[in-house]
């Protein structure tokens, strides 16, 4: 028996059938409206919540140390930072881990159909991380004349165009959506990559784990990138998977090494090498151990 | 814009002057009638250092091809820098050196170089640490390079690395750190922070031996160099030049030198680079604070905080190709920051010395490196002539602790107790000690294994002063401990007044008095 709930003039009128409903205002997805939480108060609370909640949780589970700050010297916002994606980790560790200037004016790109299926969770992401709600399946114009807008407006922006945590370990090829915003606004992007946080809470898993003593995550900042003359998005999103990859490889070799294969057009890809799915976790824990020194497979 | 130096001329309503005294400053009232010399401000940086880098490289000047066009697979290439002696205070993270080193290592990579060795051009000087080095090259270099064993520090003792390329006309030794003498190209990185350094001086002093050294580090050629920050007219350049001009026929190099501006302190010392008049309530408050705290706290502790301020000094050029070449535009860069025209000699000249010189970064300032400090690099920055007349008085202020750091100046401590009781003439003191400490083994132990300046380093300190001595009538030290300054052959004061009243004895009444007004550092040109 279905319950019915109290009757008109209690309840809900019911809407004769004869007239058509008007158009109901979506307000969760791509539609959730983030503009509150870019308003005084909100940064303000936002700022202690990465200060002093974030950075301490990111600290005690990841133990994290990031590089090459020096290359952002300098620099000047509002600036594009994207990064690779393994985990739910990645934003709460790029935000804390962004040079001050930076830190307290930045909003972060969110999938739509995941941090804003309800309006409970949208407020949440809005609040404690500044994200905006992202399209990501299907092109829509109004995310990115949002990113566009407040990027104009001074807004830094951390976006990762993987487009949502690795599935396998592996990297995905970068979509254009970064490259895209720094043509449009004329702002440079700086190339971050994210290492072991998929170790630490891989997609699938319910809670992260925490870091082992002197097995911390790493986060590596490379020198900011602008397009170059007549180069397209799709191009420049490709220079910049090429060089997030570059500095994965500075991270586990060394910089001169990293360079010269660079040069040389070397540099390992990100996203693993090609065939079966076997194949492909064999060659990441393989990886994996040749750079932790531990056995891969019991 | 930034505004030049200038001459000011105290009168009754003009505030107490602001002095250097090692680690802490005093407010000084001159009397009417002496000059203060102002430095410039700090002129505008490159916007876009990198970029400019890039556009040196690719467009060098001189006879020489653009970088990238002498790099190929298969060569030997030997990256040589300057040390950490400059720039002062050591520079905020992005040093020149790592932005210059990152931009040609990655042409290097581009051209498939994969012989290469970087090496620190420090001559006689200390070796640097780890932190250091991790500081002046960046961490990508430093773990990229030192644990492959491609990031050396020079040794001038190790003979076996060493090559004899030839002897000048003059007999000049023109020896060489082997690895660089025996490259398909040798580039050198420098930072030029004054106008003594740079040019061929780089190769010249950084990588050479002893053997090399002496011919223009000797009292002959610092009395006749007048002054040594002035190439031109510098006895030690000349024979630098001589040396470098067959080194340059041997080895094929590439120069690259940047120049930075004064900034030398960052905001909370913002009132030290003021002139008084124009300074806040926040820089007056900021001024009691520093100075009342830090005549509370030990000498060590004061020194530890001081040795950790980094300099926001920023580049304000970068030029690359033929060394002379590109030297000339160096010194016309230095020259922008440093000129301040003052006309005339005065019978005083007044000095406040800071806590660091370039051979005591993360160390003490001991006495010799305040006499090298006063009397060598300050009464040196001039042009044309002195800015204290002949037979004129040196009135410095520093506490001149009797204090030597045991590690980096070993031999200082020895110089100090045997040679500086026995004379003070610099003739005498080369004539008689200085083979003896030149080839000390223990030294020369420590200089390589250690940390230590070189056993004959000392001397240089005293030589660097020689000109002064041979040139002023008395030196006078405020403030300073009175052993340590009556070993030097030098007076004690306890107060300004008390030293000028001194200094009437040597120059007659009412003498004229100049005062450099420090920091940031500058160049008196004076006519």
């Amino acid at each position: 028996m279905r319950f019915v709930g109290p009757r008109f003039p209690l309840g809900k009128p019911n809407w004769p059938s004869s007239i058509p409903r008007p158009p109901v205002k979506r307000r969760t997805g791509v539609d959730y409206e983030t503009d509150w939480a870019r308003r005084h108060p909100a940064r303000v609370a936002r700022a202690a919540i990465v200060d002093n909640v974030l950075r301490p949780a990111v600290k005690a589970v990841a133990s994290p140390t990031a590089h090459g700050e020096d290359r952002l010297v300098g620099l000047e916002a509002p600036v594009i930072f994207v990064a690779n994606h393994h985990s739910h980790l990645d934003t709460g560790l790029v935000l804390t881990s962004l040079p001050e200037r930076f830190r307290h004016k930045a909003i972060v790109a969110a999938a739509a159909d995941y941090f804003f299926t309800s309006r409970a969770k949208g407020a949440f992401s809005a609040l404690a991380i500044g994200a905006i709600p992202m399209e990501r399946t299907k092109v829509g114009r109004r995310s990115a004349d949002l990113a566009a807008e407040l990027l104009e407006d001074g807004w830094n922006l951390v976006m990762f165009p993987e487009g949502g945590r690795s599935p396998d370990g592996w990297g995905r090829a970068f979509r254009g959506g970064a490259a895209y915003l720094s043509l449009r606004c004329g702002r440079p992007v700086v190339p971050i990559y994210l290492e072991g946080t998929g170790r630490l809470w891989r997609r699938g898993k319910k809670w992260p784990k925490v870091a082992a003593k002197g097995e911390g995550v790493h986060l590596v900042f490379g020198a900011p990138m602008s397009p170059e003359e007549g180069e397209d998005a799709r191009r420049f999103a490709a220079r910049l998977e090429t060089t997030v990859a570059a500095l994965a490889d500075e991270w586990s070799t060394d910089w001169w090494s990293a360079r010269r294969r660079a040069a040389k057009g070397a540099t390992p890809a990100l996203t693993g090498p090609a065939g079966g799915a076997w194949r492909r976790a064999w060659a990441l824990d393989a990886d994996a151990a040749s750079r932790s020194g531990r056995r891969a497979w019991p | 814009m930034s505004r030049p130096g200038f001459v000011l001329e105290v009168d009754r309503s003009t505030p107490p002057v602001l002095f250097h005294h090692g680690e802490g400053f005093s407010l000084e009232k001159l009397p009417p009638g002496s000059r203060v010399v102002y430095p410039a401000e700090p002129i505008k940086p490159l916007a876009d250092p990198d970029a400019a880098i890039r556009h040196a490289l690719l467009n060098p000047v001189g006879d020489s091809q653009p970088l990238p066009s002498l790099l190929y697979a298969g060569m030997k290439l030997t990256i040589a820098m300057d040390n950490q002696a400059v720039p002062l205070p050591p520079m905020q993270r992005p040093d020149n050196r790592q932005r210059v080193l990152e931009i040609v290592l990655d042409m290097a990579a581009a051209a498939g170089v994969d012989d290469v060795e970087l090496v620190i051009a420090h001559g006689l000087h200390r070796r640097q640490t780890e932190a250091e080095l991790r500081h002046m090259l960046g961490d990508r270099i430093y773990d990229a390079f030192a644990p492959h064993g491609m990031l050396t520090q020079h040794d001038a003792e190790d003979h076996d690395n060493l090559i004899l390329i030839g002897r000048t006309e003059q007999g000049e030794h023109v020896e060489i750190n082997k690895r660089a003498a025996t490259s398909d190209l040798l580039i050198y990185v420098n930072v030029n922070l004054v106008a003594m350094d740079g040019g061929h001086k780089s190769t010249m002093t950084g990588l050479t031996s002893y053997r090399g050294l002496k011919h223009h580090h000797n009292v002959t050629g610092m009395q006749h160099s007048r002054s040594f920050m002035d190439p031109p007219n510098s006895e030690l350049h000349n024979s630098v030049w001589r040396q470098g001009r067959m080194l340059a026929d041997a080895v094929k190099i590439f120069q690259i030198e940047t120049t930075v501006n004064t900034d030398t302190f960052p905001s909370q010392f913002a009132f030290l680079q003021k002139r008084e008049w124009e300074w806040s309530a926040r820089d007056r408050a900021s001024f009691l604070a520093v100075s009342k705290s830090l005549e509370r706290v030990p000498p060590r502790i004061a020194r530890s905080i001081f040795h950790g301020i980094k300099s926001p000094q920023k580049m304000t050029s970068v030029q690359a190709g033929e060394v002379e070449a590109v030297h000339r535009l160096t010194l016309e860069n230095v020259h922008r920051q440093h000129l301040v025209p003052v006309q005339g000699q005065a019978d005083v000249l007044t000095m406040g010395l800071p806590y660091v010189g370039p051979y005591n970064v993360n160390s003490i300032l001991n006495p010799l490196l305040v006499m090298c400090l006063g009397l060598g690099y300050f009464f040196n920055l001039y042009r044309g002539k002195p800015l204290v007349r002949k037979g004129g008085v040196v009135i410095m202020s520093h506490p001149t602790r009797w204090e030597f750091h045991p590690v980096h100046h070993p031999s200082y401590i020895d110089f100090f107790e045997q040679v500086l009781t026995e004379t003070t003439d610099p003739l005498e003191i080369e004539k008689k000690f200085e083979e003896d400490f030149a080839t000390d083994p223990w030294y020369i132990h420590l200089y390589r294994n250690s940390y230590a300046y070189h056993g004959v380093h000392a001397f240089y300190m005293w030589y660097w002063g020689a000109h002064a001595l041979q040139h002023v009538g008395q030196v006078i030290i405020v403030g300073g401990e009175p052993r340590a300054v009556r070993r030097m052959g030098f007076k004690p004061a306890s107060t300004l007044r008390d030293a000028l009243e001194m200094a009437e004895d040597v120059v007659g009444r009412n003498p004229s008095i100049t005062h450099i007004h420090n920091p940031p550092i500058f160049i008196a040109d004076v006519s």
